[in-house]
């Protein structure tokens, strides 16, 4: 059965092209100046990353960064107990609620975004809808609030799925046992439910952060330009400006915070699985 | 009186994932082209739909692209699935994690990286880019599939057709194929609904002569609001709804396919 590995050779190659190659461009376009038409004439440079220290694109990797971390949290402030919700449901109600969760996601993302724009907007359906009952007007879009309401819309789906797929598997014994000792219900959550679930949590934070993080559709479309995320410099410099340097930075700048988080993230993970056996052996 | 906070709960958070999408339908019948008002009742955006070269274009290359991606990436994926399964090792890590890049990865920095690629080899942005970087993206979501039930089949049944007779690729059409069906079945759907679904990958390779529905609906939503785009929503989200019923009604796994 060996000889069935040659079989992995012609997707390797094709990775090597398509995967490794353009990245390392990207790489060696962020340290470099001059002609991108030419690469034998590109010259060694940080000029780009000194671009980037700049207080106006500082401000803005900051913004994007605070943002993201704020759609996540209300993410899952409003996600978790969803999950719950629907993880406590009979089978035949849970399905149901499962299918109405996931339909949205079906609908093209920058259809749901345009959505938003048309309720949001200054003369938007929900304006109108104030005004009908005499209520002052709402001018959130374009603005961060929009951004933010349209990256928690887009993303909420993505924070409730893992986080029920865990819960959901939890077995029922551990609560009956916990409430057969006596733990009431507040405390059966922090010491059993919650601690099981950080897998899902952990996941569901990853999901939406990482999108969220690099966003140029839902600031692009809700934010008008007003509050540039990291996604928007980008955009800008690889499809207007043609800087693919200062734009190839950006990106590495972009992959280094995405992946500083995500260790982040699977350290939090691995800790409270320790913390599980350290309950065990208690 | 908890289960009637649940209820509301339950209930607020149904209205705000579908509010924008009524809002979208309800507005894609309606005679002005102001968001806020209903002046009554029309189908005039509809029939412009179609009369749109722009949109039943686009349309055409979401469509074909969706399919041709699809059909390659599930093939060289289930390949390459089948070849990385035998493999062991250092070799075998690097692959799996050099093809988790793509779907780790942000979009954008997929897109803009290929982007560099294609120009920086002289290549023409358009269909061929663009479905480049689609079989790029589906391939990964292939193999992850495949993968799994090619972890759970027994390989001694392999060996034993092959110790009686069999040459390789008989044991793998008759035994190896038919085993991990499922797996490349949901994988060629994963596949084709992110091709679908794609922007952001697309808007960076597709450069400025071809373009996916969702580049268009971008590029429309930028410079203001028509209504026909509303007709269009109307139109991909009941298709998405009944291609689901028929999902669900077809398997009784349907509810594990969609997640």
């Amino acid at each position: 059965m060996k000889r069935m590995r040659i079989l992995a050779y012609p997707y390797s190659v094709w990775m090597a092209i398509f995967i490794v190659v353009p990245l390392i461009l990207v790489f060696l376009y962020s340290f470099t100046e001059g002609d991108i038409r030419n690469l034998a004439q590109l010259k060694f440079s940080t000029r780009s990353y000194e671009r980037v220290s700049e207080p106006i694109y500082l401000k803005v990797i900051v913004n994007s960064f605070i943002l993201a971390t704020l759609s996540t949290l209300f993410c899952l402030a409003l996600g978790y107990p969803v999950a719950m919700i629907v993880a406590r449901a009979n089978p035949k109600v849970r399905s149901m609620l499962l299918m109405f969760l996931i339909v949205p996601m079906w609908m093209n993302f920058l259809l749901r975004t345009y959505a938003w724009m048309s309720i949001l907007s200054p003369n938007g359906f929900l304006n109108r809808l104030l005004e009908f009952f005499g209520l002052p007007r709402l001018e959130i879009m374009p603005g961060k609030t929009a951004v933010l309401l349209g990256m928690i819309y887009n993303f909420l789906p993505f924070m409730i799925l893992p986080i029920y797929t865990v819960l959901s598997k939890i077995d029922k014994q551990y609560l009956e046992a916990a409430s057969d000792l006596g733990a009431n219900k507040t405390r059966t959550f922090f010491k059993i439910i919650l601690p099981l679930s950080i897998p899902g949590v952990v996941s569901g934070i990853t999901m939406v952060f990482l999108p969220a993080v690099s966003t140029f559709v839902i600031s692009g479309l809700l934010g008008g330009g007003k509050t540039p995320l990291i996604g928007d410099l980008i955009e800008q410099q690889f499809m207007w400006e043609g800087n693919w340097h200062f734009g190839s930075s950006l990106s590495i700048i972009l992959m280094v915070m995405i992946l500083i988080s995500m260790a982040i993230m699977s350290r939090i993970d691995r800790d409270g699985k320790q913390d599980e056996n350290g309950h065990a052996k208690a | 009186m908890k289960k009637l906070a649940v209820r509301i709960y339950m209930g607020l958070i149904f209205l705000f994932l579908y509010a924008p999408i009524i809002v979208l339908i309800v507005f894609s019948f309606n005679k002005t082209k102001s968001r806020g008002q209903w002046a009554g009742f029309t189908l005039d955006w509809y029939a412009q739909l179609f009369k749109d070269r722009l949109i039943t274009e686009a349309l055409y290359y979401t469509v074909t692209i969706a399919i041709l991606a699809t059909v390659i990436s599930t093939i060289v994926g289930t390949i390459a699935a089948i070849g990385i399964h035998y493999m062991r090792g250092f070799g075998k890590n690097l692959l799996l994690n050099i093809n988790n890049i793509p779907v780790l990865n942000p979009d954008i920095v997929t897109g803009v990286a290929l982007m560099t690629l294609f120009i920086s080899a002289g290549m023409r942005l358009g269909f061929m880019t663009m479905l480049i970087a689609h079989v790029l993206f589906c391939i990964p979501y292939v193999i992850l599939a495949v993968l799994p039930k090619l972890r759970q089949l027994n390989r001694h049944i392999a060996e034993a057709a092959m110790d009686l007779g069999a040459t390789p690729s008989y044991a793998l059409r008759k035994i190896i194929l038919p085993e991990i069906r499922p797996g490349i079945i949901s994988g060629a759907l994963m596949a084709f609904t992110m091709s679908i679904d794609d922007f952001v990958i697309s808007f960076f390779t597709a450069g400025n002569e071809v373009s996916n529905l969702s580049i268009v609906v971008y590029s429309m939503a930028r410079r203001g609001v028509k209504p026909t785009i509303n007709a269009l929503s109307t139109l991909m989200f009941l298709a998405v709804v009944i291609l689901l019923l028929i999902i669900n009604k077809k398997s009784g796994e349907g509810e594990e396919l969609l997640l």
